[in-house]
């Protein structure tokens, strides 16, 4: 008897448990759903947007659903309308910017990652002040180097030209590839660079043959923050370049913002989404790199 | 003609002495221990000795060659690293001739070393693998293979073992014996683990405080510790020591605990110096395992003690008696069966004793 009533009771704390799981679920599904709706439904509109015609636009409302397939205006956005003057479109900008970003990025990231080899596999007197120094480039808000930079950029004679921004890219990245690299090879033991010393290695061999071919997790990591910052920067290249010399992002603003005549929506939009495409390339791309741990199993049993 | 010989060495980091004033010498095919608890300076001492890190004064020779300031490729040495530092992006065979082709060595010969060390050491089907995909063992032996391939004048060995579960270390250590056999090279092991010592080495120093305690063989060590630390330091449990006084009583030497009522002699002990003893303060160092609970021999000393504390440990029983408020331990097979809380007649082995001063805790 006593145990029958046990039983059943124990049924219905059972069934009570389950309805408050399910209800648990569904209220985790309907929030995840509600965040992911906020996030994507902004690029809905400028992918919609992009494909309407201007008369569509007029017509219709934000969210309406376009004609058909219209890709006149992402042609106008990269290759413009064939115009002489006042016709800004978004190709030439495109190749500025990749000549920018491809050097910057690797130089900034090989700067980085012998940087941070030589604060922890080399260490000498002092070291974590270089690095206490390095890490405040990290914390300086942008604008108070612009003046000294431009007069540094002019002193060189590169003031206003894609070499130019890919110095002040390579100068500003440092500081973050190389905590980036420093914090990894932190983790390396110093034991395989003794150990390759006794083998007769020296300081360059030791780096390109021992710790390189082991940092591709972190090499990726850094091209992404390296790739997604220079190709987004406005700051600097609104700053030092104008004109022809301009990265993509302030010729999409150019564009955007000039007022000889009507606003085109459809074109803005696509423009907006041809300056973002790039960075996710990156990473999809190199996305899948990011988590693997190629060192694992190199150090312990 | 030494193999490798230190020479007043001394380093600190910053403010803090790690080596002090170190003087060591090693004959050709002997098996070095440096031995100590964590912090006494043994891995600083090794790694100066491979050339890794730098001398504040003293020198380093190697074949009677000063190499005081060579580069470690350049010392005719290899090492063994405790998490064997096997290049992770390399596959077996390339970590294993990496020091070769780094030193231009001809590609037969290169071929040559790779196939007789991998052979030796068993590891010759795991080439193509990478170190991640290799045990515990084997990489210890790949590891190992890197430092053989040299050929090198001198192994140095950086706790090489203690990354790996009991079992297997203890497999590893007599494989470390046997290859010594074998070969017959100059090692120089660190370890803070005394099995390890005691069974591998030819000598063992000692350490403490950057200080070399004691450097004998191992049963010089075992039988006869230089000062308390040693003493305290090697076997398990270690050395009892008990505090007291020497008496001198017309050319018989007697040990009295503080505190007892009945006095020791030690006329069969060996002091250095005979003078001065009467009066002295001193530990009466006898090691667990040398009282017995049966007279076997003619000069053990019967005493009479309270049984206070039994462990078991399977093969054997150690017990904790009282003597004048003192600890002392003893080891026992587990068949003798003593009671708690009672006096119980006991043999001390006196030609296995051992005397320190109180005050310089050096042995007299």
């Amino acid at each position: 008897m006593q145990d029958n009533l046990k039983s059943s009771s124990y049924q219905q704390l059972e069934q009570k448990s389950k309805y408050t799981n399910m209800f648990l679920r569904w209220f985790l599904y309907f929030v995840l759903i509600l965040f992911a709706s906020y996030f994507i439904f902004p690029l809905y509109v400028m992918v919609v947007t992009s494909l309407k015609t201007m008369e569509e636009i007029r017509q219709g409302t934000l969210l309406s659903w376009p004609s058909g397939l219209n890709f006149d205006s992402w042609a106008v956005a990269w290759g413009g309308r064939g115009y002489g003057a006042g016709d800004t479109f978004l190709k030439p900008y495109f190749w500025n910017s990749i000549k920018m970003v491809v050097p910057a990025v690797f130089f900034s990231t090989f700067i980085g990652a012998m940087t941070g080899y030589v604060l922890t596999k080399w260490r000498f007197k002092g070291d974590s002040w270089v690095f206490l120094f390095l890490l405040f480039g990290c914390f300086i808000p942008f604008q108070a180097i612009l003046l000294p930079m431009a007069r540094t950029l002019g002193a060189l004679g590169i003031s206003n030209s894609i070499v130019g921004l890919v110095l002040v890219h390579t100068v500003y990245g440092i500081p973050f590839t190389t905590l980036f690299f420093r914090n990894y090879y932190v983790s390396v033991p110093t034991e395989l660079v003794k150990a390759a010393r006794i083998d007769g290695a020296g300081f360059f061999k030791i780096f390109f043959k021992i710790l390189l071919p082991i940092s591709a997790p972190i090499i990726v990591v850094t091209v992404i923050w390296q790739f997604t910052q220079i190709w987004n920067d406005f700051l600097f290249g609104s700053t030092f370049s104008f004109g022809e010399a301009a990265p993509i992002q302030v010729a999409l603003n150019n564009m955007v913002l000039s007022s000889t005549s009507v606003k085109e929506y459809n074109v803005d939009m696509a423009s907006a989404i041809i300056a973002g495409v790039p960075t996710l390339i990156v990473y999809v791309l190199a996305g899948k790199y990011f988590i693997r741990g190629l060192t694992s199993g190199a150090v312990k049993g | 003609m030494k193999t490798l010989k230190i020479e007043d060495l001394s380093k600190n980091f910053g403010s803090t002495e790690v080596l002090k004033k170190i003087n060591l010498e090693i004959d050709e095919g002997n098996f070095l221990v440096l031995l100590g608890p964590s912090g006494c300076g043994k891995s600083t001492l090794l790694n100066i000795i491979a050339g890794l890190e730098t001398i504040n004064e003293g020198n380093v020779f190697i074949d009677d060659y000063n190499v005081s300031k060579v580069e470690p490729k350049d010392r005719n040495i290899a090492m063994v690293f405790q998490s064997y530092a096997l290049y992770p992006s390399m596959n077996v065979r390339e970590n294993m001739i990496f020091g070769l082709k780094q030193a231009k060595t001809s590609k037969e010969k290169i071929e040559q070393q790779l196939e007789k060390v991998s052979k030796f050491l068993q590891v010759d089907q795991l080439l193509e693998r990478k170190p991640s995909q290799l045990s515990g063992g084997q990489r210890q032996r790949v590891a190992i293979g890197r430092a053989l391939v040299r050929e090198p004048r001198i192994f140095l060995f950086d706790e090489p073992l203690s990354n790996l579960d009991a079992k297997l270390r203890v497999e590893m250590r007599r494989e470390i014996k046997k290859l010594h056999q074998q070969l017959k090279t100059t090692v120089v092991y660190v370890t803070h683990d005394q099995t390890e010592a005691m069974s591998l080495g030819t000598r063992i120093a000692i350490m403490n405080h950057g200080v070399i305690q004691q450097n004998d063989t191992p049963e010089i060590i075992y039988n006869k510790p230089s000062n308390t630390f040693v003493a305290d330091f090697i076997g398990s449990p270690s050395m009892n020591l008990i505090k007291g006084s020497l008496k001198e009583n017309s050319g018989e030497i007697s040990f009295t605990a503080n505190g007892s009522n009945f006095e020791i002699p030690v006329k069969g002990y060996d002091f250095k110096d005979k003078s001065n003893l009467n009066n002295k303060e001193v530990f009466f160092g006898i090691r667990p395992e040398h009282i017995y609970f049966k007279k076997s021999n003619e000069t053990d000393f019967e005493v009479t003690l309270r049984a206070d504390l039994s462990e078991y440990i399977g093969h054997e029983q150690i017990m904790t008696f009282d003597y004048a408020n003192q600890e002392v331990l003893a080891k026992f097979p587990s068949t003798i069966k003593i009671e708690l809380a009672k006096e119980t007649k006991l043999y001390f082995d006196l030609t296995q004793t051992s005397l320190f001063d109180a005050q310089t805790e050096e042995r007299i």
